[in-house]
């Protein structure tokens, strides 16, 4: 088997008395379609931010191509090629929709520390993030603020945001999260979209989305592995429909 | 992966951010004004002196704070080393040839910026506030016990500056040379300071200002980011605070006070922080009102001041230029036909 | 002999500057702690409380009643202030909230200033509070004795009142962590209120009790403002405990210096803050926010 992309081994972080997350072993090959759920509280953020970096675990490692990045820091991960969507929008609202894509764009070229030329005449930055937004039919938008657009939207740019970084690994968390239903259609589009090369980590409540866009499901509950497998074996299992069924009303 | 799509460069978006730097009509009005001033009001200039070098300590500040959002109480730490470089070079007999005065004053001032700044932006919210103060107490302090080199409480009075060029004297009763020798280093300022904030690195700092998590999570230093900035603030500051000695040719414990920190940065925020020219607005504003009200009742005028805060911070927090936008924004769609 | 005699009443003096410090900072601490607002007017009250003491003395009121009268009044006054004014502006940027508080000490200052005049207030202790206390070999202070005790109740009372009661276990959980707190149903506005409210009346009767030797004039907010920053930084936001070793530390460390190294004394307690927050940013005291 070919060394995941991305993985962990027996990755545990506590807080104070509570273990939020619990000996999780998890891996995520290139070009990988993977789906993490599991019930509310669960530890699926904690488990985002530990392999991002913005939680340093209290055991275990964290693995990027075969090298320990458990030390490294999150915006040397992300130079690394490890991106993340946050579940609630994080984005530069007073800026318009290019600008937030320029920023990333511009971080991943290393064109963002100089500071003679314009910014907006580094005509590599601004066509590549054109480019961007018009895969994701977002151009329309570019000189909109981000205060400007529907919720929907606002979250297609933090998706765009994190495409600038032209990531290997790519953690969305909740992409359709908040997200009207009569627009979630083009978050949904989107993740289709994703370049085939990039392995995709993936969480949500809406079981219609992991099972269609799935090709591994990881279930996590009270912060460890509960059960993982192809969606056909998770959706067979009777254990993790028993974990689901004390959560009505939700997906 | 990209195709160059030959429209995209022209998509109005794009084009926008192209031409976001390029000089507005508007834009030589202050300068126009700033020079008529020298011809308008020749008794004037000592105020006008006062001024200029007002404007760049704000410009410095607007810098920190305006773009990269370091809130700050202790800006004059940096106005002071400036200050005192010149005045104690001068006084000692050391070195005091104008220009290069003022370079070491910058240089002074950025590597007090740079060591600060690499301990102190490490925290946020109020240690920051509080170690920015501390360190301005502290270099406060060191100038009051120094008395020796710095004058102590009294300062240095009657620095030795030469002519300008061997040329153009510094006479302080008529402060013409000096007028326009801060006028022009200003405007050298001024264009660094533009050209930055329209660079990428300006553009990552407004990033940092608006969303720092999201920085973090585009692979940004932010750390650097933010000393690198905190740096060059420091350095137009000890400009600002060199030109002050020079064109005054005294320096005293004023340059570092808490009153002077404080005043620098109401005449910011009341002007329009992150907007370039709200330092010019809020010092002519300022200076202009203080002239007038501040001598004569200056307990009237502390009150006035107070109530003027706190009314910016409930309804103005974008300054006279932030209400002018507003104003703009609300005349806009009644000149435009529906 | 004569040295240790020296030593020890130098501490005792420290130790009570320190009290009042404490006492005076608590309500700043635990209300930034719990609200994440930057109240810089806080030397403000504990001005006004002291005016209202040292006035209402001279008045004819005992200066135990006076210190009720200056708790009270305060706290009741600090409530309209935050229903009215400070509640506008929670959710707004650290700037907002300096730029707030800062002009709220302007405005406290002049009309200080204008109404009663910018000269010190002299505050002439009771009778029973002068003088010295022998205790054997040394004698005392006897209103540093008097502060120490206060102190010391007050810290023991705030103690037993955070571990205690519902209200305080309540306020630690909304310091530790805010939206964990309100999920679990806490009112924090109304929480806040009290706390402003309690933190403020203490500033008062911080401002009386060292109106004697902090003195007391309308600068007195901006002359102090950096030492009540440092205590509440280097204490830790929202521990009280840690907030009155803070206070201590300063005011020893103050003292002794003033006698020992008169100048530069205020130089080594700004670097050593400045130190300390490096080492440790969250106070001494303080839990690392996550």
């Amino acid at each position: 088997m070919s060394t995941p992309l991305l993985e962990t081994r027996r990755l545990s972080i506590n807080f104070g008395a509570l273990a939020a997350t619990r000996n999780v072993d998890f891996r995520l090959q290139a070009g990988a379609r993977h789906a993490l759920i599991g019930p509310n509280g669960a530890g699926k953020t904690t488990l985002i931010n530990l392999l991002t970096g913005v939680l340093k675990p209290t055991a275990g490692q964290v693995l990027f191509k075969g090298s320990d990045i458990t030390a490294v820091k999150q915006a040397d991960r992300v130079k690394l090629g490890i991106a993340r969507t946050f579940q609630i929008n994080r984005l530069f609202r007073g800026l318009s929709v290019l600008e937030n894509v320029y920023i990333a764009v511009a971080e991943r070229l290393g064109v963002a520390p100089s500071m003679l030329k314009p910014a907006g005449r580094r005509q590599e930055v601004v066509d590549e993030a054109m480019a961007l937004l018009e895969t994701l039919k977002l151009a329309d938008d570019a000189a909109h603020r981000i205060s400007e657009l529907p919720y929907g939207r606002q979250r297609l740019v933090e998706l765009a945001i994190t495409l600038g970084l032209k990531p290997d690994v790519l953690l969305l968390d909740e992409p359709a999260a908040g997200v009207p239903s009569t627009e979630s259609h083009i978050i949904l589009d989107a993740v289709a979209a994703l370049p085939r090369e990039i392995g995709v980590l993936i969480i949500d409540h809406d079981m219609d989305l992991v099972f269609r866009f799935a090709q591994r499901i990881t279930v996590l509950v009270g912060g460890a592995v509960f059960a993982e497998g192809t969606p056909k074996e998770i959706a067979a299992n009777p254990d993790v429909r028993a974990v689901y069924l004390g959560q009505a009303g939700h997906g | 992966m990209t195709v160059q799509q030959p429209g995209l460069a022209g998509h109005p978006a794009a084009v926008a951010l192209a031409g976001r730097h390029r000089v507005r009509l508007w834009e030589p009005i202050p300068w126009i004004l700033l020079l008529g001033f020298y011809f308008a009001f020749p008794r004037y200039l000592g105020f006008g002196t006062e001024l200029l070098t007002t404007i760049l300590f704000a410009i410095s500040l607007d810098l920190a704070l305006g773009y990269a959002g370091i809130v700050t109480l202790g800006h004059a730490a940096f106005f002071g080393a400036g200050a005192y470089t010149v005045g104690m070079l001068a006084n000692h007999g050391i070195w005091n040839e104008p220009i290069t005065s003022l370079i070491l004053a910058a240089a002074m001032a950025a590597a007090i910026g740079l060591a600060s700044g690499l301990v102190l932006l490490r925290t946020t919210g109020l240690t920051l506030l509080m170690l920015t103060l501390c360190t301005m107490a502290l270099l406060e302090e060191a100038a009051n016990l120094g008395s020796e080199y710095t004058g102590g409480f009294d300062g240095l009075a009657n620095l030795p500056i030469p002519p300008l060029f061997g040329v153009f004297e510094f006479s302080p009763l008529f402060p013409t040379v000096q007028y326009l020798y801060c006028l022009a280093v200003l405007f050298l300022c001024f264009v660094f300071v533009r050209t930055l904030v329209y660079s990428p690195f300006g553009q990552s700092l407004t990033g940092v200002r608006e969303n720092t998590l999201r920085m973090h999570a585009v692979g940004a230093p932010v750390n650097q980011r933010l000393v690198i900035c905190y740096t060059i603030s420091a350095a137009l500051a000890g400009i600002a605070g060199g030109l002050w000695a020079q064109s005054n040719a005294y320096v005293n414990l004023s340059t570092l006070g808490l009153d002077r920190a404080a005043t620098v940065l109401i005449i910011l925020v009341l002007g329009g922080y992150g907007r370039l020219y709200g330092a010019f607005i809020g010092a002519v504003v300022y200076l202009a009102l203080s002239h007038f009200l501040a001598k004569p009742y200056p307990t009237a005028w502390q009150l006035g001041l107070g109530l003027l805060l706190v009314l910016i911070a409930l309804f103005a927090r974008n300054g006279i230029i932030g209400l002018y936008d507003q104003l703009a924004a609300r005349w806009r769609p009644r000149r435009a036909p529906p | 002999m004569i040295f240790g005699v020296d030593v020890a009443s130098m501490l005792l003096g420290g130790l009570a500057a320190g009290m009042v410090l404490f006492i005076v900072s608590v309500g700043l601490s635990v209300t930034m702690g719990l609200m994440g607002f930057v109240n810089l007017a806080h030397g403000a009250f504990a001005m006004l409380g002291g005016y209202l003491i040292v006035l209402s003395m001279r008045e004819g009121l005992g200066f135990v009643p006076a210190l009720a009268l200056g708790f009270i009044v305060i706290a009741l006054v600090s409530v309209a202030f935050e229903r009215l004014l400070y509640v506008w502006l929670y959710r707004a940027t650290e700037l907002d909230q300096v730029l707030f508080t800062i002009g709220l000490v302007f405005i406290a200052i002049a009309s200080v200033t204008l109404l009663i005049g910018p000269e010190n207030q002299q505050l002439t202790l009771p009778a029973w509070l002068q003088g010295q206390i022998d205790l054997g070999i040394v004698h005392y202070r006897t209103y540093s004795i008097f502060l120490i005790g206060v102190g010391v109740t007050i810290v023991v009372a705030l103690w037993l009142g955070f571990e205690r009661t519902r209200m305080g276990a309540q306020i630690r959980a909304a310091v530790d962590n805010r939206r964990m707190a309100e999920s679990l149903g806490i009112n924090i506005g109304r929480l806040f209120t009290i706390t402003f409210a309690f933190g403020s009346g203490m500033a008062a009767l911080g401002g009386g009790l060292g109106a004697e030797f902090l003195g007391l004039d309308p600068q007195y907010p901006l002359k102090y403002l950096v030492y009540f920053l440092i205590v509440v930084a280097v204490g830790g936001l929202g521990r009280v405990t840690g907030v009155f070793f803070a206070a201590l530390l300063i005011g020893v460390l103050d003292f002794v210096l003033k006698r020992y190294l008169p100048a530069g004394g205020t130089l080594f307690i700004y670097a050593l803050t400045i130190l300390l927050l490096l080492l440790r940013p969250q106070g001494l005291f303080g839990r690392k926010s996550a």
